[in-house]
């Protein structure tokens, strides 16, 4: 039986820290746009996840 | 003794016939040959063998017999089981899935295709006691059509139109012409995706088709005989290209995003269409009053 996360958030990636906050998921820093792209595609093959762009300068990485 | 053995051979032969030719497997490929089909020749043959021994029981007249036969015919409700289950099993491995809705309906099938061949089989056993056996030849035919013409279901191309849509990006929302079907974020992921994605919109004809695409089950029906044929970019671990079926919540209709290994939009169109149309999905507004009020 398939007993992985779902639904739900499993990694933010963003420059910019103010932008994000609160408990629950792991918040990866980075320097800027490039790094950003880069982890969260790392990330997601990793995590098996998907990711997606708020548009504000914050990818979250989610599995569906 | 003779006659009776006659009459039993001849309605055997014309059941089994039947779900011989009923049993077929295609792109979807199921049943799985070759033991796959082999079990359900051989439960057509134990069907075939009840319809045809029913006809001399009723003549002798052996009526516990005949309700034994009745007792053994309920035997037919677990194929019903077997199927689901066997379906749902495997479906927890599947990429891409068939979809509950599918899967009941193919369970469904297998089920009332044992009834037809029994069905059939009493039928020419039933002649061949009247008339001879010669009869066989002709009432075993005729059933066998009539299980195939009247068993055939809708297909999706008689209640919809399905026309190509562009695959376009605004921002980080992948769209069909203006449905919206996910958010993507990175830009290689985009750019793919612009490249190869093919894009098409699923047009309901009237009220009753809308209701039919509005139910998830038949979009996963939809989406899992596409990539059954054509074929999809989707890994365990990437999800991305995943293809998806969104509907456009003010018109109804669908926008049908994937990334094939054969992109070919043609027979995409072509395919959509012969998807069958779910029995669980279908939808009946224009039957009732007030649908076909509501609908003009």
């Amino acid at each position: 039986m398939d007993t992985s996360l779902k639904e739900a958030i499993l990694a933010i990636i963003t420059p910019d820290p103010a932008k994000v906050g609160g408990g629950g998921c792991p918040i990866f820093l980075v320097q800027d746009q490039k790094e950003m792209e880069k982890t969260s595609m790392l990330l997601a093959r990793v995590l098996g996840g998907m990711v997606h762009d708020l548009e504000n300068d914050v990818f979250i990485i989610v599995r569906h | 003794m003779d006659k009776y053995l006659i009459v039993i051979v001849c309605g055997v032969v014309a059941g089994f016939l039947s779900r011989w030719i009923m049993l077929r497997s295609d792109y979807r490929h199921y049943p799985t040959y070759p033991h796959g089909q082999l079990i359900h020749l051989a439960l057509g043959f134990i069907a075939a063998s009840l319809g045809a021994v029913a006809v001399p029981a009723i003549m002798k007249p052996d009526y516990t017999a005949v309700t034994f036969l009745v007792l053994a015919a309920q035997q037919f409700r677990d194929v019903r089981n077997m199927e689901r289950e066997n379906l749902s099993k495997l479906e927890e491995t599947k990429l891409i899935r068939r979809g509950n809705d599918y899967i009941e309906g193919i369970a469904r099938v297998f089920e009332a295709r044992n009834y037809l061949v029994i069905f059939t089989a009493f039928l020419t056993s039933l002649v061949v006691h009247w008339g001879g056996w010669p009869y066989a030849f002709l009432v075993g035919p005729l059933c066998i059509f009539l299980s195939i013409k009247m068993m055939s279901g809708q297909q999706l191309g008689e209640i919809v139109e399905v026309v190509p849509g562009t695959v376009h990006f605004q921002g980080a929302l992948l769209m069909v012409e203006d449905v919206v079907i996910m958010n993507v974020g990175l830009p290689e992921t985009k750019e793919k995706i612009l490249q190869e994605g093919m894009g098409v919109l699923i047009k309901p004809k009237n009220d009753d088709a809308r209701l039919t695409l509005h139910a998830p089950g038949q979009r996963q029906a939809i989406i899992h005989d596409v990539v059954s044929i054509l074929g999809s970019k989707v890994d365990t671990a990437e999800p991305d290209l995943m293809p998806l079926a969104r509907k456009q919540v003010d018109q109804g209709y669908l926008g049908l995003f994937m990334v094939a290994n054969e992109p070919d939009l043609d027979y995409l169109i072509h395919i959509i269409k012969k998807v069958p149309v779910l029995e669980s999905a279908r939808g009946t507004t224009l039957e009732s009053f007030y649908g076909r009020k509501a609908a003009d």
